[in-house]
């Protein structure tokens, strides 16, 4: 135990990495649900630097996450889709201000193989098909009207998903014709789903927020993970899943 | 009124341990109605999109009872009267959804009788009707997850019942569907209508089941539920409105229903 931990701190001296060994205990991050994968691994790689950190991950819709912690759930980090889940934290008092990791942007999402021949945002507006988007107070549901607002398409929706991840699911199993998703869930999906390019001149980027809590119960193990996910190998890890830096 | 000695009160462990039971009930209806903007909730039930959600839960809520009585109380009656192969299987089944997480049973739902589904996908190309995303879908969702309220409580009450009545009926003469219909029914009629109600009252709150197999969209299958799931995220008030909606139906039903009908039970 003495010995293996003398050398992470060697190791730590070594690579000069924002690992504080000193940092321990449970820490609870609540994070996006197109967060997901990429924050799987981050997960994995800090705990591997901070092995006295055991990180829990709650995943949801930003605007739930939101909403459990201004109702004072024990939180230590929180990391949004959108930076008005994030303000709305920060004018509640529960943090100071988001630091930007990443962007991203959207995708239309259809089943494999395409099966209803959908071209671009225009098919949204389709009667005939089956088109489900993100719920409006969830981020993909916002920056999705907006994609095809500026495209002018008034969508025929069929069902309004909690989250990304239940719409993906519905695609998925080809029992929705298309919607709208992020790039990185496209490309997590491993084929499950394909992906449709929007035209940059309608696309959204979405901003990804991030802060250690103002009431986290674990403000140091807090402050360490919001470092990591902002250096160079958090940075690297998120880019693996198609996320852009900021 | 003080109890007699010797007869003893209610021993003291058993009230605080009830009045527990009833806290834990009483104390998250007292914080939501502490949330509730009163000044302004005339304005918010009257709302689209509460009106559009509370008939839609009515509707499908009433349906799947109404399905639910048609299907569940010949299943009950098979499961406690016919001794065929597989019963303890069968009795298992039914019990399915209570156990299954409510969005695991809609994604089995989506895989059986969605538009790729086992039975979904000839079903479409046979009629073009696709369950998802519609009414339809909301009903099956309810009628799946709140059946076996109705078959439990039936069976249990069919089990229990002394069969000489039945017997009697039968040798006076009255024909097996006669004596179903004057003698077993209106013996088991207090069960019968207690789990109509429960039945009821679960396809009322169904949630998991309906947004993982119906989808959500306002007026056609957003219901109570799934509103104020949605509306918890966006507006705070209409989902408390929602909620209050909801405590008022199924209260007013279920302490009318009880006074009524459950007395015996």
């Amino acid at each position: 135990m003495a010995a293996s931990r003398m050398v992470i701190v060697a190791l730590c001296a070594l690579t000069l990495a924002a690992c504080t060994p000193s940092v321990n205990g449970e820490l609870l991050v609540s994070a996006a649900s197109s967060l997901t994968d990429a924050f799987a691994d981050v997960e994995a790689a800090f705990e591997a630097a901070n092995p006295e950190v055991d990180v829990v991950m709650n995943f949801g819709s930003s605007s739930s996450l939101r909403e459990q912690i201004i109702e004072g759930a024990p939180v230590d980090v929180f990391a949004s889709a959108n930076t008005s889940n994030m303000d709305q934290v920060v004018e509640a008092g529960e943090a100071d201000g988001g630091e930007l990791i990443v962007t991203n942007l959207l995708q239309i999402a259809v089943p494999v193989g395409n099966p209803a021949g959908i071209v671009g945002l225009e098919d949204f507006a389709n009667e005939e098909l089956l088109i489900g988007l993100c719920a409006e107070a969830v981020p993909c549901g916002d920056f999705g009207r907006q994609a095809l607002e500026n495209a002018g398409v008034t969508p025929a929706i069929d069902t309004n998903e909690p989250d990304v991840r239940a719409l993906l699911t519905k695609i998925e199993a080809g029992e929705l014709d298309a919607g709208i998703t992020y790039v990185t869930d496209v490309l997590s999906s491993d084929g499950a789903v394909e992906g449709i390019e929007i035209p940059g001149e309608f696309n959204v980027v979405a901003e990804y927020p991030i802060a250690a809590l103002v009431n986290a119960p674990n403000p140091d193990a807090a402050g360490a993970f919001v470092e990591f996910v902002l250096s160079d190998e958090g940075q690297s890890i998120l880019a693996s899943y198609g996320f852009s830096s900021p | 009124m003080k109890p007699a000695r010797g007869t003893g009160g209610p021993p003291v462990l058993l009230i605080i341990l009830g009045i527990s039971g009833l806290a834990l009930f009483a104390l998250p209806l007292a914080g939501l109605l502490a949330r509730t903007p009163w000044a302004k909730l005339g304005s918010l039930l009257t709302g689209d999109v509460v009106t559009d959600a509370l008939g839609l839960s009515l509707l499908t809520s009433l349906a799947a009872t109404a399905i639910a009585a048609i299907i569940g109380v010949p299943l009950a009656w098979l499961l406690a009267r016919v001794d065929f192969p597989g019963r303890t299987i069968a009795r298992g089944l039914v019990t399915l959804p209570l156990v299954l997480p409510p969005v695991v049973g809609g994604a089995a739902l989506l895989f059986a009788f969605g538009r790729r589904g086992l039975f979904g996908q000839p079903l479409n190309e046979a009629t073009g009707l696709l369950l998802p995303f519609s009414v339809w879908g909301v009903i099956l969702a309810n009628t799946f997850v709140a059946t076996p309220f109705l078959v439990i409580t039936v069976e249990g009450a069919l089990r229990n019942l002394d069969q000489r009545f039945e017997g009697a009926a039968a040798t006076l003469g009255a024909r097996r569907w006669t004596v179903m219909r004057r003698v077993t029914l209106p013996m088991i009629g207090p069960s019968l209508v207690a789990g109509l109600v429960l039945t009821w009252a679960r396809a009322l709150g169904e949630f998991g089941a309906t947004i993982t197999f119906a989808g959500n969209l306002q007026g056609r299958t957003q219901t109570l539920p799934l509103a104020v799931f949605v509306a918890l995220e966006s507006d705070r008030d209409t989902a408390i409105a929602l909620s209050l909606v909801m405590v008022a139906v199924s209260l007013t039903v279920l302490v009318a229903l009880r006074e009524r009908w459950w007395k015996g039970l």
